[in-house]
């Protein structure tokens, strides 16, 4: 089976927010949740890079270690996932994520949250099927029908990558060597505990 | 037929042109080598070491999401998962094993001259009300608590993931709602029993002499031994920072960010563990561990023979006060004896 992850170039991300936007359609995220945002560092300076980012799908993941009702699961592509039926919203996994993904439809009312949303790499919920009740809950399955998650696979500068971290890895070093740049590959070793070395 | 000057013009116009073009390619072969695109890029390693996060700038609402990578989350996760457990077991286990031993070793401090079969009202209704109010808030908040922390390690084998879901919702609820008798508790204790708590010499005389509890002396004290100051003022300090930590992470990002709230967590995880570790021993003196003392919360009233023993300042100040209050011979409570 092959290790899932998510690769974003930022020498190739122009900040269009299409990945942002196709995420939001494709699984018709409620206003107010976005679980995947591109991020501008030196904004307007030299050197300026754009960065998006969603849930990384950490190997030991964090947000599964945290949460007080044990929610979460690794699929056998290492996605990592959680079911909205046992979440009790405490808002644990956001304290734990170092990346921010997990979201929550409402705000504070007294500790209650309501049921944790976050990237599903496009993986759908922990029945794996996609019906209308999974649907509304995480959105669609992608993957159990053959495709990667939307927001790669619309990127028109191929800056964001998802797939198998070797293939992934490959490509985007191919790159570097081509161009002789590049800033490497966020977030890698703090979500997968390695790093890809050009 | 054109004239030699147009003629002469095209040919130096020509000329121009390839100089023109020659010139500017080696210029132009020189362009990858002046220029790096990388130069003031950012750098993760760099940025992560300087400020332990990733922050830019956003296009959405939410602020929080403009940090994109910040490892600092897995230090939380060490300390929720690990620290705090070990703090807990460490704290609550140890104590119950403590008074299991000493409870052997001692037995219960019985009333040394028997009851007396006279009683004195030691605590008075709204006394009793709010003490059980902000005990009975405690024990709910205590394990609604305890569940957060170790209820997927004891609980969860025991039932369906559903169930322990079910039931930790509503412990978060029991857990949020309650904190606010437990807050008006709080405070009302602070007051009601504040006038008995300053401490004062004679508490300093009774801890030189074991408090009555370690060895079998009975040295005086007024209304509230320094013993009992003691968990006065751990339930008046202890109790506000859980009410001030609690409350923030029941408001979270309401002028806190992520980091605010792991510091609000640990605060209140850590404070509930020791806390938790002297309620149960105050439980202890308060029920098995000494005869008599649990009356005071009951019906109010103590023995009096107890108060001599325990509270002998006390007992002198109130008999003092209202010399009529207890009847010579019991009269009414046991008139046959
Ligand atoms: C005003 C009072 C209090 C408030 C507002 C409050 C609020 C909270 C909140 C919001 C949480 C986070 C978990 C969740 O959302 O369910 C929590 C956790 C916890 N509380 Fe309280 N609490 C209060 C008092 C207490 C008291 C008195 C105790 C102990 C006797 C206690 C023990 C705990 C424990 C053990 C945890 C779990 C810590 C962890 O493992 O993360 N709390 N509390
Ligand atoms: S990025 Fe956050 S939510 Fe996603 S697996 Fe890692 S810790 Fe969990
Ligand atoms: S918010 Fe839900 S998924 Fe996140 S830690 Fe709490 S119970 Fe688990």
């Amino acid at each position: 089976m092959a290790r899932m992850k998510f690769l974003c170039d930022a020498d190739r991300c122009i900040e269009c927010n299409a990945c942002v936007t196709a995420c939001k359609n494709e699984h018709e995220v409620p206003w107010g949740i976005n679980r995947r945002r591109v991020v501008t560092i030196n904004d307007g300076k030299p050197g300026e890079r754009s960065v998006s980012m969603a849930c990384m799908h950490c190997t030991d993941a964090p947000c599964a270690a945290v949460c007080p009702v044990s929610c979460f699961f690794t699929t056998a592509d290492s996605v990592v996932l959680h079911s909205k039926d046992l979440c009790i919203g405490c808002g644990y996994c956001f304290y734990a994520c170092p990346f921010g993904a997990p979201q929550y439809p409402r705000v504070g009312n007294f500790g209650s949250r309501g049921k944790m949303d976050k990237c599903t790499y496009c993986a759908g919920g922990p029945e794996a099927e996609n019906t209308a009740a999974n649907y509304a809950k995480y959105g669609t399955d992608r993957l159990i029908e053959g495709k990667l998650p939307l927001c790669a696979e619309m990127c028109s500068t191929k800056s964001l990558l998802a797939g198998d971290g070797e293939i992934i890895a490959q490509i985007y070093k191919e790159r570097v060597m081509k161009r002789g740049y590049g800033s490497g590959a966020w977030g890698w070793q703090t979500a997968y505990r390695e790093t890809i070395a050009v | 037929m054109a004239p030699l000057f147009t003629r002469v013009r095209l040919v130096f116009g020509a000329l121009a042109l390839f100089a023109l073009v020659f010139a500017a390619v080696p210029a132009g072969a020189q362009q990858p080598n002046s220029v790096n695109p990388t130069a003031d890029s950012v750098n993760e390693k760099q940025l992560l070491q300087e400020f332990g996060k990733v922050r830019g700038r956003g296009s959405i609402p939410d602020t929080k999401s403009f940090t994109i990578v910040r490892p600092a989350g897995r230090d939380w996760r060490h300390f929720h998962e690990v620290t705090l457990r070990w703090i807990g077991a460490i704290a609550i286990l140890g104590m119950v094993v403590l008074l299991v031993v000493f409870y052997l070793a001692r037995g219960m401090v019985r009333i040394e001259s028997g009851r007396s079969g006279r009683t004195i009202m030691r605590f008075n209704g709204i006394e009793r009300f709010v003490h059980w109010m902000t005990a009975t808030c405690f024990i709910v908040l205590a394990i609604t608590g305890l569940n957060i922390t170790f209820g997927k390690v004891l609980l969860l084998p025991l039932m369906s993931p559903q169930a322990f879901s079910d039931w930790s919702e509503w412990a978060k609820y029991a857990h949020n709602f309650l904190s606010f008798p437990f807050t008006l508790g709080v405070v009302l204790i602070f007051f009601m029993w504040l006038a008995g708590n300053i401490p004062n010499w004679v508490d300093w005389e009774w801890l030189k002499r074991g408090g009555g509890i370690v060895g079998h002396d009975h040295p005086p004290a007024y209304k509230f031994n320094a013993g009992q100051k003691a968990i006065y003022w751990i339930q008046v300090i202890a109790g506000t920072a859980m009410v001030i930590s609690g409350y923030v992470l029941i408001f979270p990002f309401y002028g806190t960010d992520v980091a605010n709230m792991e510091a609000a967590q640990v605060v209140h995880g850590i404070i509930a563990m020791l806390f938790i570790a002297i309620m149960i021993a105050h439980i202890y003196i308060g029920t098995i561990g000494m005869e008599g003392a649990f009356e005071a919360m009951g019906t109010g009233e103590v023995d009096v023979n107890w108060a001599k023993e325990h509270h002998s300042l006390w007992l002198e100040k109130e008999l003092a006060g209202d010399r009529k209050a207890p009847p010579p011979q019991g009269a009414a409570a046991t008139p046959a004896e």
